[in-house]
């Protein structure tokens, strides 16, 4: 089990991650969710041993991630953001590299990087060069790099940067296979539909600071809208006089539809009638549950993608 | 059109906004032309001068004279050393030309300068790396020779040149070969001769004050009759395998191979930063490995591949061009070692101090320009001024240059090498302790 206690790092006047605390637990998956510049990076860095922590603890099984070297860091793997592959060399040479530099080698070594490779369905182009995959394929290979030392935490910085839906979901694909495992990953991202589906628990950061954790529905029941009205209207309209309505909480237009977070579904009536008097007509109407997104709007007052 | 400014205006902004680019694009071609300009004629300031040693062996009044002369020129130092520490010193390159002045030099000179015979046989032994110097000297030399030999000659009172006059006047009976005019000839000239020292002015117009006042300078003339150069030069290339001919080649391959590994070694720190860019070093760094290993692994990457590089330019030399190791092999060897190590902390060092890969690579070459200029990659050193000579002994590519011609075509033995080596692996400690402080680790 993953621990992090009271990470706290500052640059300069401006603090960046202010407090952090999170546990993951063998075969979970923790979604750290937060808008850019919200400390998720910095977060990420510190656990891994990139950054050093002004303040707080990180710890494996019991056991403190210490200096550079330190031999914890072998139970550790990171996806980082960035495409961190060595173009020119072949997959299977890159592997045999990053196997190499936690201590894998020999017999291991290879059979090692079969699996990793069969894993993210990249067994057929082991010989190729990453300069010569697609993008979705470069992330697979990304992740199959950080896995060659059979790391019990995987720690992901947003791995699905650029790719493809279809590649999105053979990555999906192959952490939750890593989660069947056992393995703990923390996935960090600001597509809130990805931790949706991925996240067994959720720690949301703003501004550096942890604004609201645990599992999705005990998350989703800290925000005081339970329920939300998704309206197709005929025409663009200025939806302000819908605020003083008992129940509404906020509208927002998402993708052309005009979204309006309600206290209770009770109040879609009355929300249903003021438009139809305002003289606008509606082609389609949904309701749900909270998201995500409502919750950081809650929580925050902003949108996520700020 | 607007598109077309557009683009214009862009890779303006873009380039004016890279200060750092910007200043080493300006600062280099300035340094260098200024640089190219002084050693070449430009302002008033003059070269240091070429050192030499004259070991006089003659003690006489002429040859102390011509010692005083050629320490007077400006262009010259001329230091006072034993023989084998002057013939130790020219083979290791501190000294460009020793001169060795025989015995009796003074008198036989003078003898010889008028008279058919063996001339006095002057000892050179030069550095064969530094044909313009050994010019320069020899010129100067000549110069100090005719004029103090025909300076005593003409002016002195003493009796050798009485000496030398009667000699030459019994020589002169004796010689069949000379025709009566010419015989006729030089009796007048050593009568004025003897006329000037005795105080007596020679008549303008006569045969005598002509012949004496137009032979002075002179250059070298057929053995009968007439001015001669009063000596003949025996010039030896300083090497210890005297045996093998001086190879250009030996230098040029050095001084390249120098300059080409430097630059090969920034291309590989730049790498470094590159791949901090594309986000490797997290990577690396998400390992449990120290920053020892960590850059230690790219230093020693990167040394292997500089000394890999320079055996094989090398070895080209010595296939095809005569390049010979005619010091120590092991020498060689430690030489080309301690150069590839001081390449990889300076590739090493650059990637600290530049940050960015655009910033790295302006710097690199500015520094790597200035490392071959002054470390005399491209000019001889000896046409330096005084402090620029001194200043290229704190450039590591000095000790490098030097040491491979040390162990190539000088064949110095391998304390030689140690020493270079010394000091190229101080400055590869230096320079890897301040990449290690320096490093930006976290982006």
């Amino acid at each position: 089990m993953l621990t992090v206690e009271g990470l706290k790092k500052t640059y300069g006047s401006r603090t960046v991650v202010d407090g952090v605390s999170m546990t993951v637990a063998a075969g979970r998956i923790v979604g750290l969710l937060g808008p850019n510049g919200a400390g998720k990076t910095t977060t990420v860095s510190m656990i891994c041993g990139l950054t050093p922590a002004d303040a707080g603890e990180v710890a494996l099984n019991g056991q403190r991630i210490g200096g550079d070297a330190s031999p914890v860091k072998c139970r550790l793997g990171l996806v980082p953001q960035d495409l961190a592959l060595h173009e020119e060399l072949s997959a299977r040479h890159n592997l045999a590299l990053f196997g190499s530099l936690y201590g894998v080698n020999g017999a291991a070594l290879k059979s090692r990087s079969e699996e990793v490779l069969a894993l993210v369905g990249l067994a057929d182009r082991a010989d190729d060069r990453p300069a010569t995959f697609s993008g979705g394929m470069k992330r697979r290979l990304n992740i199959a790099c950080s896995l060659m030392h059979d790391p019990d935490v995987l720690i992901l910085d947003e791995p699905t940067v650029g790719v493809d839906p279809q590649s999105r979901n053979a990555i999906f694909a192959n952490l939750e296979t890593l989660r069947d495992r056992g393995k703990g990953l923390i996935y960090t991202t600001h597509y809130m539909e990805e931790v949706e589906r991925l996240a067994d628990e959720i720690v949301i950061l703003d501004h550096g600071k942890v604004v609201a954790e645990g599992t999705l529905d005990a998350v989703k029941r800290r925000v005081p809208q339970v329920a939300s009205l998704s309206l197709l209207p005929a025409a663009p309209f200025d939806a302000a006089f819908l605020a003083d309505l008992p129940g509404v909480q906020g509208t927002e237009w998402r993708d052309g539809r005009m979204v309006v977070s309600l206290a209770s579904l009770d109040a879609a009536g009355s929300v249903l009638n003021r438009i139809a008097a305002a003289g606008h007509t509606v082609l389609d109407i949904q309701s749900g549950r909270a998201t995500l997104e409502d919750v950081f709007l809650a929580l925050t007052g902003r949108q996520l993608r700020d | 059109m607007q598109a077309f400014l557009a683009l214009i205006r862009k890779d303006l902004v873009l380039y004016f906004s890279n200060k750092r680019a910007l200043l080493v694009n300006l600062a280099a071609p300035i340094f260098i032309a200024v640089f190219f300009g002084s050693l070449f004629g430009g302002g008033d300031k003059k070269t240091a001068p070429i050192p030499i040693a004259v070991i006089d062996q003659d003690q006489s009044e002429v040859s102390r004279r011509i010692v005083a002369g050629l320490r007077a020129d400006a262009s010259l130092e001329v230091r006072d050393l034993p023989a084998d520490a002057a013939a130790a010193q020219v083979k290791a390159g501190k000294l460009k030309v020793v001169l060795t002045l025989p015995k009796d030099f003074g008198k036989a000179a003078a003898r010889t300068l008028f008279a058919p015979g063996d001339r006095p046989v002057i000892d050179v032994q030069f550095d064969p790396s530094q044909s313009m110097a050994l010019a320069v000297v020899r010129g100067l030399f000549t110069q100090q020779v005719m004029q103090h030999v025909t300076g005593a000659l003409m002016g002195s009172t003493d009796n050798v040149t009485q000496d030398l006059l009667k000699d030459m006047r019994a020589q002169l009976a004796s010689s069949a070969g000379l025709a009566d005019g010419q015989r006729r000839d030089l009796l007048n000239m050593f009568d004025a001769i003897e006329k000037v020292q005795a105080g007596v002015p020679a008549a303008p117009g006569t045969q005598g004050a002509a012949d004496a006042a137009s032979s002075a300078g002179q250059p070298a003339a057929p053995a009968r009759g007439g001015l001669r150069t009063p000596f003949e030069l025996r010039e030896t290339a300083a090497k210890a395998n005297r045996a093998a001919a001086y190879n250009a080649y030996s230098q040029s391959f050095g001084g390249m191979g120098v300059q080409f590994i430097l630059f090969m070694a920034i291309d590989l720190g730049i790498g470094l930063l590159l791949m901090r860019r594309m986000g490797l070093w997290k990577r690396y760094r998400a390992a449990p490995l120290s920053r020892l290993q960590l850059l230690g692994a790219s230093l020693a990457s990167i040394a292997v591949i500089a000394f890999t590089l320079l055996m094989v330019i090398f070895g080209v030399g010595m296939l095809f061009f005569g390049v010979r190791v005619e010091g120590s092999l092991p020498g060689f060897i430690l030489v080309v070692a301690a150069f590839s190590l001081l390449t990889a902390s300076l590739g090493l060092l650059l990637a600290a101090v530049g940050r960015t890969p655009e910033a790295t690579r302006g710097l690199a070459i500015f520094v790597t320009l200035i490392l071959m200029m002054v470390g005399g990659a491209w000019v001889p050193s000896f046409v330096f001024p005084e402090w620029l000579q001194k200043a290229a002994l704190f450039m590591p590519t000095t000790w490098a240059i030097e040491g491979l011609a040390a162990m190539t075509w000088r064949g110095l033995d391998f304390g030689v090498a140690a020493l270079h080596g010394a000091v190229m692996v101080a400055f590869s400690a230096g320079f890897a302790i301040l990449a290690l402080v320096r490093f930006q680790w976290e982006e």
